[in-house]
């Protein structure tokens, strides 16, 4: 078990717990409301039901001569109620296009595949109902990431990102081979969003500093604090990590801004982290000074 | 033309594949994931509930052995489901260790909840989401010891010799089509191919199933010569939302939510479909029992039953289940907290698959299955809810050491056409299997070939099936894929009979023939999901085929298979496992024994009641 906080800190922390409860149900309770008003918006100006939506579909593929010019196709949809926009996309490739390129597998935003730019933001298309959407609906690839085919970009970088941190969990010091490690409850709390990272890129494409800059990104260090607030991880290795992510590409760069908090499709409250981590590095710099 | 040569070739990158490649490089071989998707995007990651492991005081692994082979109704083989019981408390333990976020106790020890079908609650989880922190962790596991994985990379067909009989044949390698190029690639394997590249829930229109999970594994072992097995046993989950499949986990239940009809009776008990364990009772049960209620009338709109767990409260539901709210809201617009969630059946899980024994071993040399795509067969004719991880990470870990070794190991369980006790003498409406030759491994002159020569005349032959299909100037195959899943979903689904399945057997062999003029009309290398996704139909083709032609011959109800007129258990008949071989595009039908022999027990077959 770590010992970087003391007692009483360890109490303010499950203090915070139960006020963050709280937070993550507020938060739940306005995106309902948002989407209820948005719903309500979308029939007015439209009766969707029985109509056809258009889509608006961005298009590239260096290979092919006609797309070598990036380009915007419509697609013509029959609407039935919860289709989303991935149900769309299929629509589109199975009766229109096959060409139509675009990343996706289990279609309930937990594979992290379809992170999209729909209507001007990161979205997952699994998760977005044609309904709470203005229409027609643009569906572009991830902006800041070099696109590959249509909506397929480069996820390298990412996944880059992420290796950079370490991102697995190192204690040597374990009970035999039938015990477990003992976590709090209140500990495992602690880390429950951050291991909620489904990988799918929308926050580093938000970021306006991951865009022009050499920054590990929201993600990996998510994916560092995981590991930094996990008590089961010993203090030498949380010192290298905490290091690691002070380096120039680390959470310095951050300018809170929200941009990654506000289109992460799992709620993780990204910013966050990357503050709660900046000061976990201050204290650890006082500590050693 | 390039050719990558590892010790270890690992076929798929979800639990199973994660787990055999550690415990392969753990055995100091070189090893190497060939994956479709990048690991993390695995359906593993969908998987809710939990992982079955006696852990605690009052509970064995005998008891959890014994729930295994009672929810199988007497079709697992006792070595394997003793296995399975035995290794999976070191095995899940080896996750915590690996820093794996267990839900836990107020003493810090990971928390277990009830099932359906266990004797104890021995179902260990993270929230409702452990399927996603089990991928990740054994993902931050590979990358840990630098395993390198060649993702986006979709495999093929495997590299077999190709003597006449499987039992000689030996497993090379397999190829691999670069997705984000266009190239083919050779992958060599010193030692052995593991094949885990889940389940076929592409073959249903409605299913928990990823779009990915088109059962690619199982085709290409099953055309190299390994039989499949008892495929006509498909889990249909109680709790999907009615508009997509998305799974609503069985842990709800486990927690104290109740099913309702539209009459607001809690029909699992009003209607005696089980009245000791009510909810709670096997998948298959309650999968019927909601059917039945609808078709009787007492259904809600979409064919659906309620689910409601409003009265476990806010905080138990947000501790144990929040997933579940998001769920329900994003996929059905129904906020859980608020109204019951509508549910109804879909297709969840493939309880057959490659035959193998308790190693993961087929009875081709060098070939391996681990995971949903194989059969052992721990879960007989239906599973358990929160046997699956556990299948994954035991048998991933036995397949992966196994493949490790390059060396055949004994084993209880006997595989291939050796095994054979009885032949069917089932009399299908049409002719099965060949048309296109494609793909076919035989041809007698690669008896002698080294491993290199195999997998190149392999790939040759695999360049000219991606040159033709893309030269081809044809249908698209999107509509014969919805041709198959209509059929399937219609005629081979939770209720079963004669004239359905032999409907289905007529309508696959349509598919089989209008494949012939399937085209890819993308003309990119570039990330051509056309071509992959046009390979991946013909691998459903195969699979439908094996499926139903068990289902007809199979006159009997036994956990997930149940007929019309065959409305209960025969063991003097069909006490064996189902074998489908594909003989050289042939198919042939024929049984093997079950193992009913455990390590200190006969398991008697009982009338399994809940």
């Amino acid at each position: 078990m770590s010992t970087h906080v003391s007692e009483s800190e360890s109490e303010a922390d499950a203090a915070t717990d139960q006020q963050d409860r709280p937070a993550a149900q507020q938060r739940r309770v306005e995106k309902k409301r948002e989407r209820h008003e948005q719903r309500e918006r979308a029939s007015d100006s439209s009766e969707t039901e029985g109509q056809t939506i258009l889509l608006k579909v961005f298009r590239y593929d260096p290979e092919v001569e006609d797309k070598r010019e990036p380009r915007f196709d419509d697609f013509h949809v029959p609407f039935k109620k919860g289709m989303t926009v991935l149900d769309a996309l299929i629509y589109s490739r199975d009766h229109y296009d096959s060409s139509l390129t675009f990343r996706h597998s289990c279609r309930q935003a937990i594979c992290g595949s379809d992170a999209l730019f729909i209507n001007g933001s990161q979205r997952l298309g699994c998760q977005t109902q044609i309904d709470d959407l203005d229409q027609p609906v643009r569906v572009e690839p991830l902006p800041h990431q070099e696109v590959v085919k249509d909506l397929v970009v480069d996820m390298e970088d990412f996944y880059e990102g992420m290796d950079a941190v370490e991102p697995y969990f190192q204690e040597e010091n374990l009970p035999s081979d039938l015990e477990e490690q003992r976590q709090d409850r209140a500990n495992r709390e602690k880390i429950k969003m951050s291991t909620r990272c489904i990988w799918c890129g929308a926050c580093m494409s938000s970021c306006n500093i991951a865009a022009g800059d050499n920054y590990l990104g929201p993600a990996a260090i998510n994916k560092a604090y995981r590991f930094v607030m996990d008590e089961r991880e010993g203090e030498a290795i949380e010192q290298q990590r905490l290091e690691t992510i002070e380096e120039e590409q680390g959470v310095w760069r951050c300018q809170t801004q929200f941009s990654c908090t506000n289109v992460c499709p799992k709620d993780i409250p990204l910013t966050e982290h990357i503050q709660e981590l900046k000061r976990e590095a201050v204290k650890n710099n006082l500590k050693f000074w | 033309m390039t050719l990558h040569e590892h010790d270890v070739i690992v076929v798929g990158a979800g639990g199973a594949g994660l787990r055999a490649a550690i415990a392969a490089h753990e055995e100091g071989a070189d090893v190497a994931m060939v994956t479709k998707l990048h690991p993390v995007r695995s359906h593993t990651g969908a998987a809710e509930g939990g992982i079955n492991a006696a852990l605690r005081e009052g509970d064995s692994w005998e008891d959890h052995a014994y729930d295994t082979m009672k929810g199988s109704d007497y079709l697992g083989d006792a070595p394997a489901v003793e296995t399975l019981c035995q290794d999976s408390p070191e095995e899940t333990i080896q996750l915590e260790h690996w820093g794996m976020a267990f839900s836990r106790e107020e003493d810090g020890r990971v928390s277990q909840r009830p099932f359906g079908g266990l004797s104890f609650p021995r179902t260990t989880y993270a929230g409702a989401e452990t399927g996603h922190h089990l991928l990740h962790t054994m993902y931050e596991q590979v990358v840990k010891r630098g395993i390198q994985v060649y993702d986006e990379q979709y495999v093929m067909e495997l590299a077999v010799t190709d003597h006449g009989d499987p039992e000689d044949r030996v497993c090379h390698g397999c190829i691999g089509y670069d997705i984000k190029t266009g190239n083919l690639n050779g992958f060599v394997a010193n030692t052995g191919v593991v094949i885990a590249t889940g389940g076929p829930g592409q073959l249903y229109a409605h299913t928990t199933n990823a779009v990915a999970q088109t059962g690619d594994g199982q085709a290409m072992a099953y055309r190299a010569g390994a039989p499949l097995q008892d495929m006509e046993f498909v889990q249909f989950h109680p709790t999907t939302l009615p508009s997509t499949g998305v799974l609503i986990s069985e842990g709800v239940r486990g927690e104290g939510g109740i099913l309702y009809n539209s009459e607001g009776e809690r029909f699992m008990f009003e209607h005696g479909y089980a009245n000791n364990d009510g909810e709670l009772a096997s998948r298959d049960v309650v999968a019927r029992a909601e059917v039945t209620e609808v078709n009787e009338g007492r259904g809600y709109e979409n064919d659906a039953v309620h689910l409601d767990m409003r009265h476990l409260g806010e905080e138990r539901i947000t501790d144990r289940l929040e997933n579940i709210i998001h769920l329900a809201t994003d996929f059905e617009g129904v906020d859980p907290l608020e109204e019951p969630m509508p549910v109804k059946p879909g297709q969840h899980y493939a309880m057959g698959g490659i035959e193998t024994d308790e190693n993961g071993a087929t009875c081709i040399e060098g070939l391996y299955a681990a995971g949903e795509c194989a059969c052992v067969s721990v879960h007989g004719s239906n599973r358990l809810g929160g046997n699956a991880l556990p299948e994954l990470i035991v048998f991933g870990a036995r397949a992966g050491r196994h493949a490790a070794s390059g060396e055949p190991a004994s084993s209880q369980i006997e595989t291939g056409p050796s095994a054979r006790t009885e032949t069917s003498n089932v009399d299908a409406p049409v002719e099965l299997g060949r048309v296109g030759a494609d793909a076919v491994t035989d041809g007698g002159t690669l008896l002698d070939a080294t491993p290199n020569e195999v997998v190149d005349h392999t790939l040759e032959q695999e360049r000219e099936r991606v040159e033709t299909l893309m030269e081809t100037d044809g249908i698209n195959h999107a509509d014969v894929r919805s041709d198959l899943q209509e059929t399937m979903t219609e005629n081979v689904n939770v209720f079963r009979n004669e004239a359905g399945l032999k409907q289905a057997l007529e309508d696959i062999r349509a598919c089989r023939e209008r494949y012939q003029d399937v085209g890819v009309s993308d003309p990119s290398r570039t990330f051509n999901t056309d071509l992959m996704q046009t390979i991946e139909t013909r691998n459903l083709i195969d699979q439908a085929e094996v499926l139903t032609l068990g289902a007809l011959a199979r006159t009997e109800f036994r956990g997930a298979h149940w007929r019309e007129s065959h409305q209960e258990r025969k063991d003097e008949e069909w006490l064996k496992h189902t074998m489908v071989a594909w003989n050289g595009g042939d198919p042939e039908l024929y049984y093997t024994d079950v193992i009913l022999e455990g390590e200190e027990k006969e398991y008697e077959p009982k009338v399994r009641s809940y």
